[in-house]
């Protein structure tokens, strides 16, 4: 009988925990003011505009191949230890002045052409052979290029460099040196609008524009969508359609190595675990956009950023996660199309 | 098919042969001590189990086994530590672990059954990733990141087990629950299972109600995969930090489905016996035998030059990290799921007419991937939203 009182307390205790936790959350909402709220939009929206580009990469292959391709974020995890390690053996942050922009620029340039052809790499060696394979087997291969990339970023970790802090512990987060200064570009108020805020704008508004352009006017643009409507179609025509997916595959990785520079400089630290964390929310606001649709991936990519700032500013940033990819699931059981995606269809 | 006398035989043989590997190691020290990582390979063997239900026999990849291992150690652990007021012993707790799993499994099976194929997996890894941070987070329960201990061991007719109890104890549930599996394949649920994963449309028309079946099937997976958990939770006498059940462990446990023979029980058994062999015995004892893996002392890499920098900066990278086996175990694992899919997707020991049965309809390759392995698509159909790239 007492163990019955016992349990019943416990449970009881329990169940009071929940409504403590969610009144907190309500008491620390009322404290912040606006100056906090326009903060934490700020953060949002800058890591919303870098996740937004690397969702654009998923976006990329899904619509064209009908593959979550999961090695994705672990890409772009390989691409900020390529960038460190070029800044790194170039002294890059040693450059003043006008060098330093253009430090900045190769360092930018070079990890896109590095994830590109990264991208390319994975694309032709574990997912070609499985063209006509089924779209599950395709994601397996996904997950096992993940775990391989990942191993990669452990060993090159290791490396015995300066930037890698001699490489005496691979498996440690590493410092990415501020290739940007510190200093604010601007301050309205108490909100600080800091130069990396703006050069994350900088990056990403021109990319997304050029790769727009790209889509809508080219002639690859062109033959990229064709292959997403019907590859067999688009083959008939005379289409390629194994290099137009792998092109896809090469301007997807670039954007993610622009985007995972972007996210270095702004986030300061690189570990070889943290592709799969970037993976994740650009997946999520891929699909909170509609997978398969570009400018659904940079509204989602926003969205996402926007949210998990909130949720870091306004609950706690342990619930972070999991409100993420509640949405995530939320998405996925009630409107698996996403914000903008097309109507569901079932094939029978 | 009738079962061989000859198939029996070999059954049993094997079966005498793991079992007195405790009893070998007692009595001729070869300074082996695999018996314990083996204890291991019957967990795994019941999780690879369950996940072969749900995505061997069904269809439906699911990449959040770990969460369900965690319910499983974590309900366990609630149920018996002496600082909460429950305290169950073993066996009561092990079938409240299991029942809990189950139900844990109906809740994310119900929401999820309009869920199809890709974005199943992805629903399920979601899941994975929150009940982990839950776990987490709601330290007053859980105790956090501390993990719930000290936990009581397994007990047999009110006896605690030992080192070798344990493993003969583990290695009867592995068995139990594998044949417990087979059987279940054989029964009208389990072809009402495979002929879901075949084609959904069909099976409907031949009258099975695929919403019931793959409900049973998330549950059967889930309590299976709670087992496991808790008897993993009651050998270590502690639930362990919940970043223990991660996604790791989950495609751990889909490596084992995947290199063994999906929709196999004899190739479920071997993946395990291959993974987490590889993973627990193989690169372990490597490691152990070189010595460790500290890292180098700094090399005199800035006073050298040309080939001898090139050489003492690859001598000291290897020294780093190259050279400590435990940390090629993510590019093993890669590379088998990588391998597998391109050159033997049905498996080490595929299930019985894994490769017969290719589906017509595709030309080139697809043969090779047909039958069991192509049904994990979830028999074609998918719901999708329309393939577009809209600049």
């Amino acid at each position: 009988m007492q163990q019955t009182v016992a349990a019943a307390e416990f449970l009881a205790a329990c169940a009071l925990s929940r409504v403590d936790a969610v009144s907190g959350f309500a008491r620390d909402g009322l404290l912040s003011s606006q100056e906090v709220f326009t903060q934490q939009l700020v953060t949002g929206l800058s890591n919303g505009m870098i996740i937004a580009l690397i969702a654009i990469g998923y976006t990329m292959v899904y619509g064209i191949i009908e593959l979550i391709n999961f090695a994705h974020g672990d890409l772009c995890m390989l691409g900020a230890y390529f960038a460190l390690t070029v800044v790194g053996a170039l002294g890059v942050d040693q450059w003043a002045g006008t060098g330093g922009i253009m430090g900045l620029v190769l360092v930018l340039v070079g990890t896109a052409a590095f994830c590109g052809s990264l991208n390319w790499s994975i694309n032709r060696l574990a997912y070609r052979p499985l063209r006509k394979a089924s779209k599950l087997s395709l994601l397996v291969s996904a997950i096992g290029a993940s775990f391989i990339l990942v191993n990669l970023g452990l060993f090159w970790g290791g490396l015995p460099m300066d930037v890698f802090a001699d490489g005496t512990s691979s498996a440690a987060p590493k410092a990415f040196p501020a290739l940007v200064s510190a200093a604010p570009a601007a301050q309205i108020g108490d909100v600080i609008y800091s130069r990396t805020d703006l050069l994350v704008l900088c990056v990403t508004l021109p990319l997304m524009v050029a790769l727009t352009y790209l889509v809508r006017f080219t002639k690859l643009g062109k033959a990229m969508r064709a292959v997403a409507q019907n590859p067999t179609g688009a083959s008939l025509m005379g289409i390629d359609v194994e290099r137009v997916i792998g092109a896809s595959f090469f301007i997807g990785g670039s954007l993610g190595g622009f985007a995972t520079v972007v996210y270095s400089l702004y986030n300061q630290t690189v570990s070889f675990q943290m592709g799969y964390r970037m993976g994740m929310d650009a997946f999520i606001a891929a699909v909170l956009g509609g997978i398969g649709n570009l400018p659904g991936a940079v509204l989602g990519g926003i969205l996402i950023g926007v949210i998990r700032s909130m949720s870091d500013g306004y609950l706690e940033a342990r619930w972070t996660n999991t409100v993420v990819f509640g949405i995530l699931i939320l998405i996925l059981v009630f409107r698996p199309s996403g914000l903008l995606g097309a109507k569901l269809r079932e094939k029978v | 098919m009738a079962i061989s006398s000859k198939r029996i035989t070999i059954n049993l043989l094997l079966i005498a042969a793991v079992a007195s590997i405790p009893v070998i190691e007692k009595f001729v020290p070869l300074g082996l001590h695999i018996s314990d990582p083996m204890t291991d390979v019957f967990v795994y063997a019941i999780l690879g189990l369950g996940l072969n239900i749900l995505t061997g026999f069904t269809g439906l990849l699911n990449l959040g086994v770990a969460a369900f291992a965690a319910i499983g150690a974590y309900v366990f652990a609630i149920s018996t530590c002496e600082i909460y007021p429950f305290q169950l012993g073993f066996w009561s707790a092990l079938g409240l672990t299991m029942a809990a799993g189950a139900l844990a499994g109906f809740a994310l099976g119900a929401p999820t059954l309009r869920v199809r194929g890709d974005y199943l997996a992805i629903v399920t890894l979601g899941f994975g990733e929150i009940v982990k941070d839950v776990l987490v987070n709601m330290d007053s329960i859980t105790k956090g990141t501390q993990g719930i201990n000290p936990l009581p061991p397994p007990t047999l007719f009110g006896h605690e087990l030992g080192g070798s109890g344990q493993y003969w104890l583990f290695m009867a549930i592995a068995l139990l629950v594998a044949v417990g599996a087979r059987s279940l394949e054989r029964s009208r649920i389990g072809r009402g299972w495979i002929s879901i994963r075949e084609d959904e449309l069909a099976s409907r028309a031949m009258g099975i109600r695929p919403d019931h079946a793959k409900m049973l099937a998330f549950a059967t997976c889930a309590s299976l995969a709670a087992l496991a958990g808790a008897l993993t939770a009651s050998r270590l006498s502690s639930s362990g930090e919940p970043g223990n059940y991660d996604f790791q462990i989950s495609i751990l446990a889909l490596c084992i489905v995947i290199v063994g023979g999906i929709g196999s029980v004899r190739g479920v058994l071997l993946g395990a016996l291959v993974m987490v062999g590889m993973n627990s015995i193989v690169l372990v004892k490597l490691t152990e035998l070189m010595g460790g893996s500290d890292a180098a002392p700094p090399a005199a890499l800035a006073e050298a030059h040309g080939l001898q920098w090139a050489f003492l900066f690859v001598k000291t990278w290897a020294q780093n990290v190259l050279i400590s086996p435990t940390n090629w175990k993510f590019l093993v694992f890669g590379l088998a799921l990588v391998l597998m899919m391109i050159f033997r997707p049905e498996g080490i020991l595929p299930a019985r007419g894994a490769k017969e049965d290719a589906p017509d309809g595709d030309e080139g390759t697809g043969g090779v991937t047909g039958g069991v392995t192509g049904g994990i698509t979830g028999g074609g159909a998918s719901s999708v939203a329309a393939k577009e790239l809209r600049p």
